[in-house]
């Protein structure tokens, strides 16, 4: 049924591809992309290759589907009470929409996805429901996956999406969420490789009124790393948390753009930020945040901390903030700073070795993103993962 | 308590020590036997802070010129971390906030880097979180601070309390407090002093670093010393410290413009 429906965004996606040509420097989302990497992932076959190493297995009482771009993810799986795959119809009335919504159009990595995703998983959420992992693991060439999330009113969903990858290999994938009134997402992202793979991860977040969305991001080790988190309040008086931890060594450039649009009064934002950036690596964020006429008292507040673990690696950080409301709240900050001599210093002189000190201090800046993800996130050891990364 | 035949501990000769090439330490003398308090007081940047941060390693000071012994050991051999794990502990005066990293988790992996030199075995988790609930009495500190990051969001006298906990859980031989006294209300004043006093022995010094004589109503010094200009002017007993209530420090003015220094 999904390839009915995906036919025709296919084949648009194709025809905007062709049209808009691959980004250029002039433009300013990609101004500093390393645009060759790019043009290598643009070139990459489509593939359902599995990793070399096995899964491990999931928590218990979590559900786990596995998309790879081609086979079907329901195929054989118990769906969760509450949780129903969309049909035909429903799905072509309902994909796209928070897309439009969040200003995805002509955006080079969506229409890139669309030309490439084969299959889809789209799914309807009522009521209280179990927690949902959704793993994406690319073993070689291009994993081009996309998901549709419908919460229905009040329902309620911890989401885990695990993006993995190894060798020549990327992903290109595409989220859209639309959250009912009084709707709850607690959603997790922990998206690690080893260093040869890329990433262009695409969210789209849709909040109708008093519905909370909580995203945490950890994304650590792609050579060449795009997410981008957009969410919008429709009415605005929704809650929207971003936490993000980016992670970057050797040669590995990671962008996170995320942009948060108020199209309604008393909307709240709560954003954290961090980058550690080793090695001769270049991290990038954007935060744009958006607050027009009629998003009167909005509650925004942007943390971007980023700290340099090497004198060759590179932070570009840009609040870009577009306040019109005149009665809101919205503060915003930015640091960029190495490991400070007088936290070192500090754990010295309690007996703690320097390489120590400073694996703790390490470990202190990633746990506090790190922390905030779901439960299910554990089955992952997403601590581990990251500290294996920057052990010298 | 002064012992003439204790061992001497801390032994400073003619020590002078620098800060981004600016000279701050210019020959400071003074020997500290087990079982003695010491207090050195003297007004802002008489280099009373800076000695306590050349004693303990900061890599900020440099070390230009005299010794000091440790229990007959070269300090300045050992890095920052190996004088803490042989004793030499320095309470901070502005303790630093590591925001991700669990107080008890920092308490644990400081208190077993001791415990491994002195030849006792490490805490796991569970031992430690007893062992450490004990040591929470010496400072009345509520548990709760255990779970929380190191020093994030503590008001001055709880961060001051987490120092103290922390030389409870060290057992220091020479304990050096850096104006531990400082931003502290008299109750909490009271708390801190009544922990150094409970963990003062006869085996280990203390060497407080202070401003006021109000700490030293608290603790009872056996040695005062007065710095200024880097160095020690004068010593004398407890009743120094009283003198130095009364008639402030112009005295050390005169002092220095005789010695052709000020």
């Amino acid at each position: 049924m999904a390839s009915s429906v995906l036919a025709p965004v296919q084949e648009r996606g194709r025809a905007a591809l062709e049209h808009l040509g691959l980004p250029n420097r002039r433009q300013e989302p990609w101004r500093l992309t390393d645009l060759k990497r790019l043009a290598a992932v643009s070139k990459l076959p489509a593939s359902a290759s599995p990793l070399s190493t096995p899964l491990p297995p999931s928590l218990e009482g979590v559900t786990r589907l596995v998309l790879n771009g081609f086979d079907d993810p329901l195929a054989g799986q118990v769906l969760p009470e509450g949780i129903t795959a969309l049909n035909a119809e429903e799905l072509e009335q309902a994909l796209g929409h928070t897309l439009d919504r969040c200003g995805c159009a002509q955006v080079w990595p969506v229409e890139f996805n669309h030309a490439k995703a084969e299959q889809i998983l789209a799914l309807r959420v009522r009521g209280q429901v179990g927690p949902l992992e959704l793993v994406l693991a690319a073993g070689a060439g291009l994993n081009a996956t996309r998901v549709l999330l419908l919460l229905e009113e009040k329902a309620e969903l911890e989401l885990m999406q695990v993006l993995l990858a190894e060798g020549a290999s990327a992903h290109s994938h595409v989220l859209e969420v639309h959250l009912g009134q009084e709707a709850q997402l607690r959603h997790g992202v922990l998206a690690t490789a080893d260093g040869a793979s890329s990433l262009m991860a695409h969210l789209a977040v849709e909040q109708e009124p008093r519905s909370s969305y909580a995203l945490t991001s950890v994304v650590q080790g792609w050579n060449l790393g795009r997410v981008e988190p957009r969410v919008v309040q429709v009415d605005g008086q929704a809650q929207t948390m971003l936490k993000g931890l980016a992670v970057t060594g050797a040669e590995q450039q990671l962008a996170t753009h995320t942009a948060v649009r108020f199209d309604g009064p008393e909307g709240e934002l709560d954003q954290l930020q961090k980058c550690l950036a080793g090695g001769q690596s270049h991290a990038i964020f954007n935060g744009a945040i958006s607050v027009p006429r009629d998003a009167q008292r909005t509650n925004a507040a942007q943390l971007s901390r980023n700290l340099l673990l090497s004198d060759l690696a590179r932070v570009d950080t840009k609040p870009e903030l577009e306040i019109v409301a005149d009665d809101v709240r919205c503060a915003h900050g930015a640091t960029v700073s190495q490991l400070q001599d007088d936290e070192l210093f500090y754990l010295q002189s309690r007996g703690i070795a320097a390489a120590d000190a400073t694996a703790l201090l390490l470990r202190g800046a990633c746990q506090e993103v790190i922390a905030q993800l779901p439960a299910a996130a554990q089955a992952w050891r997403p601590l581990e993962r990251v500290m294996e990364s920057l052990a010298p | 308590m002064i012992r003439p035949d204790a061992q001497l501990l801390l032994d400073i000769q003619d020590l002078h020590a620098s800060v981004e090439d600016k000279p701050i330490l210019k020959g400071v003398n003074l020997q500290v036997r087990a079982g003695e308090v010491h207090a050195v007081m003297g007004r802002n940047g008489s280099g009373k802070s800076t000695l306590s941060k050349v004693l303990a390693g900061h890599p900020a000071y440099r070390v230009t010129g005299g010794t000091v012994r440790y229990r007959g050991q070269d300090l300045f051999e050992l890095e920052p971390e190996e004088r803490a794990r042989l004793g030499v502990f320095l309470g901070f005066q502005y303790p630093v906030e590591i925001p991700g990293v669990s107080n008890l988790e920092f308490l644990r992996v400081s208190t077993n880097a001791r415990r491994e030199k002195q030849g006792e075995e490490e805490l796991d988790t569970f031992a430690f979180e007893d062992h450490v609930h004990d040591k929470l009495k010496v400072v009345q500190m509520d548990p709760a601070f255990l779970e929380r990051s190191v020093n994030e969001g503590f008001s001055g006298g709880e961060k001051k309390r987490n120092e103290i906990l922390q030389m409870a859980l060290l057992e220091p031989v020479v304990a050096i407090l850096d104006e531990t006294d400082s931003g502290l209300d008299i109750d909490a004043l009271r708390i801190v002093a009544g922990g150094v006093n409970q963990l003062a022995t006869e085996d280990n010094a203390t060497l407080l670093i202070t401003h006021y004589q109000r700490l030293l109503d608290e603790i009872t010094p056996d040695y005062v010393h007065v710095m200024a200009a880097g160095r020690i002017l004068r010593t004398g007993g407890r009743e120094l410290a009283l003198e130095l209530e009364q008639t402030g420090y112009d005295w050390v003015d005169q002092e220095l413009a005789a010695q052709g220094v000020a």
